[in-house]
């Protein structure tokens, strides 16, 4: 395969360096793949545009930044105005639409996905939002399955709250089916 | 399956593996970014295994205990950034006179002063050096991943036990936050060193300062059978204070030839595509992966250019960076301070005209491009 590499952005509390690390270790637990998981420290991880960014590859990562993601998920303008430069030509861009207003093109995949309304008309928990957009993630890359993404969850969170999140990545894998077809 | 070996971790949980591995069982510490994951794990992770762990009123206190803790035969370890290394250099002092193993890590960020708490530096290679007063030896190792951070945190005890030498493992802010893949090796995979205790008797005079004849010095656990006195002072083989020119002479020597003399045991380094480079990079902690990177990418496309990664920075091996470097035509190092190994590097080699810098000061990780960037201007090929 190809190195992949992925920028989650948005603001501190959505859970984007969560999921970023969720999708990170269930490529190296599960997909025996290899994989690289950094986010930015300091205020911007308490409010502000914060990001995290993710390598997913079968051979060894050295520089383990990303400069030009494959994938770039914005969930706040801010974010979607700091960071949507940096895209590959060529890549994909995935916005919120209720958190995003798409103000330019770019040469890229652009696909805005109601994620947050989803979530709330048929969960009414923001708090899987993040798992929600992991959903639209994984479906659209193919990079790890939706089952290794439940492995690494029923090892994080309390057992309770397994169904939901489930239900919620599902959900954002529905929405990316929606928008491909 | 899940393989239960491997871990997902950040690097700071990494040297916790390592230093658990290795049989840490007492940690005193003051948190601070960017080693803070170190003390967290630590402060419930010892516990667990019967080891203890205690958070400190500051960095002069946790080396303080530690060195304490070594004394009576535990195998200890601290871990701070910049601000707090710099308040345990005077203790630091006190452990290489009285020779106490012990291991200091230093998740390097942004200096001098408080710099910039959150961001990438290596601008603390000197003060590992010198950073405490007097003539002095010490050891200083690094890594540029987490399987090596493992490994050297492991190396770091076991050099500290050997040697009866504090030992500072300086990983930067880049490694101790990234999170990779470490496959835990098995138990009995890595020789460790135990501590080398005195045979001598209860009731039988143990003297604390006298080397055995290969050189190294038993140990009596503090408050066990033995009375005896340790101090900072100039000491003699009972460790009580003297100003006897000889033994104030024999005792620097011993301090500083002990780590001298075995440089190439406790040199770690690693090599790639050296035999016939043209051009070589020189890195070291996370600085040595943008090197590796490009490496790897220009070496298919016909440039002969080599890495040579140095994991032991002190002792400084002037010896191997001289062999290694013999046919270069370049020299490039690249790191993320102002020239601090580029100075050793140019000691070390046959023409220092020839040894250039690609360097990062600003707080942002150092990447391909900046060291592509210089390659291209000492190749004559532009800015």
């Amino acid at each position: 395969m190809e190195k992949c590499r992925l920028v989650f952005s948005g603001s501190g509390g959505q859970g984007v360096i969560t999921v970023a690390i969720i999708l990170a270790e269930a490529a190296v637990l599960y997909e025996n793949l290899i994989a690289v998981q950094s986010q930015v420290y300091g205020p911007a991880a308490r409010g502000g545009a914060t990001r995290s960014d993710v390598i997913i590859s079968d051979s060894e990562i050295h520089y383990p930044k990303v400069i030009q993601p494959n994938v770039l998920v914005c969930l706040t303008q801010e974010a979607y105005i700091k960071f949507y430069p940096i895209i590959r030509p060529g890549g994909l861009l995935i916005t919120d639409t209720r958190y995003v207003k798409i103000q330019r093109k770019v040469d890229a995949q652009q696909k805005e996905l109601p994620i947050y309304r989803t979530v709330m008309e048929e969960i009414g928990n923001p708090i899987v939002f993040n798992i929600c957009m992991l959903g639209a993630v994984i479906r659209m890359t193919d990079l790890v399955k939706a089952e290794s993404i439940m492995k690494v969850l029923k090892d994080r969170i309390p057992s309770g709250f397994l169904e939901m999140n489930r239900k919620a990545l599902n959900l954002g894998m529905k929405l990316a089916e929606d928008v491909k077809s | 399956m899940k393989n239960q070996n491997i871990k997902f971790i950040q690097g700071n949980e990494a040297c916790v593996e390592g230093a658990l591995y290795a049989g840490l069982d007492f940690f005193a510490g003051y948190p601070i970014t960017p080693s803070t994951e170190i003390a967290e794990l630590l402060s419930y992770r010892l516990p667990q295994k019967g080891g203890k762990f205690i958070q400190m009123e500051d960095e002069i206190a946790s080396m303080g205990a530690i060195i304490g803790a070594s004394l009576t035969g535990s195998k200890v370890m601290t871990a701070t950034s910049g601000p707090g290394f710099s308040l345990m250099q005077e203790a630091l002092g006190y452990a290489i006179m009285t020779e106490i193993p012990c291991v200091i890590v230093n998740v390097q960020r942004g200096g001098p002063s408080t710099g910039i708490p959150t961001h990438v530096s290596q601008g603390d290679v000197y003060q590992a050096r010198w950073g405490t007063h007097g003539d002095h030896a010490i050891v200083t190792i690094t890594a540029s991943n987490h399987q090596d951070v493992f490994q050297t945190t492991v190396d770091a005890f076991n050099i500290s036990e050997t040697y009866r030498t504090p030992v500072i493992l300086l990983y930067d802010e880049v490694i101790g936050h990234m999170r990779e893949q470490l496959v835990l090796p098995k138990q009995g995979e890595l020789p460790l060193v135990e501590r080398l205790r005195t045979s001598v008797r209860e009731g039988v005079n143990y003297h604390p300062y006298l080397p055995r004849e290969d050189g190294r010095l038993p140990m009596s656990d503090f408050g066990g059978v033995h009375r005896y006195n340790v101090t900072g002072l100039f000491h003699d083989m009972w460790g009580f204070p003297s100003d006897n020119p000889e033994v104030v002479h024999d005792l620097i020597r011993h301090l500083v030839d002990k780590i001298r003399n075995n440089v190439n045991q406790i040199a770690r380094f690693k090599e790639y595509y050296l035999e016939d480079a043209k051009c070589i990079l020189i890195s070291y902690g996370s600085s040595a992966r943008s090197a590796r990177h490009v490496v790897e990418y220009l070496r298919p496309r016909g440039e002969k250019l080599g890495l040579l990664e140095l994991q032991t920075l002190w002792p400084f091996p002037h010896d191997i960076v001289n062999e290694k470097c013999v046919n270069a035509k370049h020299v490039v190092v690249v790191e993320m301070n102002m020239g601090q190994i580029l100075r050793e590097v140019k000691r070390a080699v046959e023409r220092p005209e020839r040894v250039f810098i690609a360097n990062r000061i600003d707080g942002v990780f150092i990447t391909p491009k900046d060291i592509r960037d210089i390659l291209r201007v000492i190749q004559g090929k532009g800015v």
